[in-house]
């Protein structure tokens, strides 16, 4: 049975004001009792005040914009020092339902994952998503290059709706890829250093208001850039994991 | 007739895309900032190769030894990489100082919680 209190929901965000409400309330009603952390990541429109508002969720505001990789982790370390047994990230842009965060979590609680994945090609329409072509090549070609890296296939290597245990969430406390665009690599680095991970369908919303810090341009940066540090991730070494232990909050 | 000089541009450019690539794989090195070491590597490793592209453009800049084309363009490299970090540097300089100003609120506000908390305990002891 899971308790929700064990549940960190880490919510990074940056410049969402007009969505983080909603937001915040989506996961309060799916998960009562839940910690709800909004990452700020230095927004300039209020986000972390709007949200600490509510009085439904906790607020890290960041003193200077780190970039969602370092919101992220930011997340991470807050969940780790106050012994959650599992964090979700969550995005701010009211993209990802909320009542499908326990579907990640039952893997994590069941045993037989430690990061799990909310995938939107696991189901038939695509699982809501619409993007542009060249967000879509994007997605493919990482499925190709991660899928063939980690030797197992991942659908959706570029979700930022995942789930993590305590022994994950150590890990990524220290290893996080905490710059701009994280989510490829983060799955070759789980991979690579033999932690378990499993996809499981989810069905996503467009974007509810504002606009996505990512364009035509950016896209072939960050493609190019998120290529050549998954390859780089693949040829290091591997990362001594400690054993999970079994700490009580 | 600049086979030689060719050959070890091509292994400058091996040993440098290696020392690069090994700085990465390290740690030593972010993805995010080799991207400009990598490409210029990528560029002169491709220039060493062909050669055509330096004998055709040298004269028409006016450079009649085409060796000293390559030599240009690896003081163009280093130019931009240089003006890549003082970009980041910047950047890093103010995120230093928005930093220190916080950590000095923050410690400014801890040492008056302190303060109210001995005060509240002393009250409390004489009460």
């Amino acid at each position: 049975m899971i308790d929700n209190r064990d549940i960190c929901v880490i919510v990074p965000c940056y410049n969402e004001g007009g969505n983080i409400v909603g937001v915040i309330k989506d996961v309060a009603a799916a998960l009562p009792g839940a910690c709800i952390l909004v990452v700020d990541d230095h927004s300039c429109d209020g986000t972390g005040e709007i949200a600490d508002k509510t009085g439904l969720a906790k607020v890290v505001t960041l003193p200077v914009n780190l970039g969602v990789g370092g919101a992220v982790q930011t997340g991470f370390k807050y969940a780790v020092r106050r012994h959650y047994r599992y964090a979700v990230k969550f995005d701010g842009d009211g993209q990802h339902p909320a009542d499908q965060i326990i579907d990640l979590i039952r893997p994590l609680e069941e045993g037989w994952a430690d990061v799990v994945i909310g995938s939107r090609f696991l189901v038939d329409d695509d699982g809501g998503f619409k993007s542009s072509f060249f967000r879509r090549m994007g997605i493919a070609v990482f499925r190709v290059v991660n899928s063939l890296l980690i030797r197992q296939l991942i659908t959706d290597n570029t979700s930022g709706f995942r789930a993590y245990n305590r022994r994950s969430l150590r890990f990524m406390e220290l290893h996080y890829p905490a710059f701009d665009y994280p989510e490829p690599e983060e799955v070759v680095l789980l991979g690579c250093n033999d932690f378990r991970i499993c996809e499981v369908p989810v069905k996503m919303r467009e974007r509810q208001s504002g606009k996505s810090s990512i364009n035509v341009k950016r896209s072939f940066y960050f493609m190019f850039k998120v290529l050549f540090s998954v390859f780089m991730v693949a040829l290091r070494p591997k990362i001594a994991v400690m054993p999970e232990s079994e700490e009580v909050k | 007739m600049f086979i030689r000089f060719q050959i070890v541009a091509i292994i400058g450019s091996l040993i440098y895309l290696f020392i690069v690539f090994e700085a990465v794989r390290r740690r030593k090195l972010k993805e995010a900032y080799a991207l400009l070491w990598v490409g210029t590597g990528i560029f002169f490793l491709i220039l060493s190769l062909l050669w055509w592209p330096i004998t055709y453009i040298s004269p028409r800049i006016g450079i009649y030894y085409p060796p000293a084309s390559l030599f240009l363009a690896l003081f163009v490299a280093i130019f931009l990489i240089l003006l890549q970090y003082s970009i980041l540097q910047s950047s890093r300089s103010e995120q230093i100082k928005e930093l220190s100003q916080e950590s000095g609120l923050l410690r400014h506000r801890v040492l008056n919680l302190e303060k109210k908390i001995k005060q509240l305990e002393e009250r409390a002891e004489k009460e």
